[in-house]
């Protein structure tokens, strides 16, 4: 979900763009953060732990806690809270700690 | 390789500010951000800030964050490096770094290390559920990109970034339930837990969360009374619907980058967990290796500005530059810094910086 009205903040975007995520065609803002986008969307679940299986989600925002690794392009562990987002990226869920594709 | 006098590491408020004052006494200075863009966390703050005049009261973060960057990229003596994730630092005064994934070396005679702070966490079940966020996080998914993570919110934290991320997610349009904090007294400003609780958002002293719920995400968070000894109190349980916990629970300094420098280091939990020990100039063991800002122990913007330019002007100092007017300039911001922490909010920061200050 977007903010559509905001008392103090207007939010200037760039070019609409799309991008996938595990197949599926988002519309995002070219430069914002991927995970800005995945939200934006309705996208929580940004990968499952290694181990136990458990959902990860955005946590930080400033690419600090590893919370939000993702594939992006084929390339794993991408902090995807703070990459920015480019038309056409594919981006994935990824296993485990990740394998470069 | 190429070379600098002074090297920044961090172009948050901190840094920035030492960077520019360290360039004005015509040092040059690089300065190295692993973001895409300089404020650091001032790009957030949409909330005005306190103090005088001097600490630019009135003023919103991100204002100040625009100015500052501005000063800064018109710079002569300054070169900007973004993208550019410090990793390594060298006895040798030689730093390395990742710039847009290119491994390069940079020589520095003087280092200045304003890397900030992170959120810490919190332990109850399930605190690993989507849906849980990072309070400072949330102020930047909303404030910086027009993003809501969520419709219905709990913050925990009643400390001013608790209060004041509460009231931003209410102008956001997401429904903030209750404010909790296991203290027995709000910690944050009257002014800021006033604003919320006009509001009608119930802020709930000594309660603290149980768990969340949910499977693949937050659809809930259980909270509790808690008693003198901090127990949750039996039968006073009860469940908020929601899909979003905010955790406010303070800040850790990041200070992985001190560590390199192999600086003396003390665990005062007052300021975050381990800061280094530095003189008045915030010059630590490491001869020619400075720290300020919320690296050096958690504060605000303004004192993390202060410190800043203060370390700026001492390294340029350090560099034989001539400043006729460094006594003055520099009792300025340390009067600056003393009324930030002034008072009774300041008591635990002059208690802690009692620990790390070297006596002269």
């Amino acid at each position: 979900m977007r903010i559509q009205e905001h008392p103090i903040l207007e939010f200037q975007h760039e070019e609409e763009i799309s991008f996938t995520f595990e197949g599926q065609v988002l519309k995002g803002f070219e430069g914002e953060p991927i995970a800005a986008a995945l939200l934006a969307s309705g996208i929580k679940v940004l990968r499952k732990s290694p181990e136990l299986n458990r959902p990860r989600g955005f946590f930080c925002a400033i690419g600090n806690c590893s919370s939000c690794l993702m594939e992006v392009n084929g390339k794993p562990n991408v902090r995807v809270c703070v990459e920015p987002l480019r038309a056409g990226m594919i981006v994935r869920m990824q296993e485990g700690k990740g394998n470069f594709a | 390789m190429k070379e600098t006098q002074i090297a920044v590491i961090g172009g948050g408020p901190a840094g920035l500010c030492a960077a520019l004052k360290a360039a004005d006494q015509g040092v040059k200075v690089f300065i190295f951000d692993r973001e895409p863009r300089l404020g650091g966390q001032l790009i957030k703050q949409t909330h005005k800030f306190f103090g005088s005049q001097e600490h630019r009261a009135g003023v919103r973060g991100i204002k100040i964050a625009g100015e500052l960057e501005e000063k800064t990229q018109n710079h002569e003596n300054i070169s900007i490096f973004l993208n550019t994730t410090v990793i390594g630092i060298y006895e040798d005064h030689v730093l390395t770094a990742l710039q847009n994934e290119k491994y390069i070396k940079i020589k520095f005679q003087k280092l200045i290390i304003a890397t900030g702070a992170a959120e810490k966490m919190l332990p109850f079940e399930n605190n690993d559920l989507p849906g849980i966020y990072g309070a400072g996080a949330v102020q930047t998914l909303m404030n910086v990109y027009g993003v809501l993570p969520g419709k219905k919110a709990v913050m925990v934290g009643a400390g001013n970034i608790g209060l004041i991320v509460s009231y931003q997610m209410l102008q956001a349009g997401i429904n903030v339930l209750a404010v909790i904090d296991a203290l027995p007294k709000i910690g944050g400003y009257l002014v800021h837990a006033s604003k919320i609780a006009r509001i009608g958002v119930p802020i709930l002293t000594r309660h603290t969360i149980i768990r969340a719920t949910g499977k693949e995400f937050v659809e809930g968070a259980v909270i509790a009374a808690v008693d003198e000894n901090w127990e949750p109190v039996p039968g006073t349980e009860r469940t908020y619907d929601c899909d979003i916990i905010c955790l406010a629970v303070g800040l850790s300094p990041l200070i992985e980058l001190l560590y390199l420098t192999k600086c003396e280091m003390v665990h005062v939990p007052s300021m975050g967990g381990r800061v280094p020990t530095r003189n008045i100039f915030g010059e630590t063991t490491s001869a020619g290796v400075f720290v300020s800002g919320d690296a050096a122990g958690v504060e605000e913007a303004s004192a993390a500005m202060m410190e800043g330019y203060i370390s700026g002007l001492a390294a340029a100092k350090s560099l034989n530059a001539d400043i006729p007017d460094f006594d003055k300039e520099f009792r300025y911001y340390l009067g600056q810094l003393s009324a930030l922490r002034s008072g009774e909010v300041g008591e635990k920061i002059r208690k802690g910086l009692d620990r790390v200050l070297w006596q002269h």
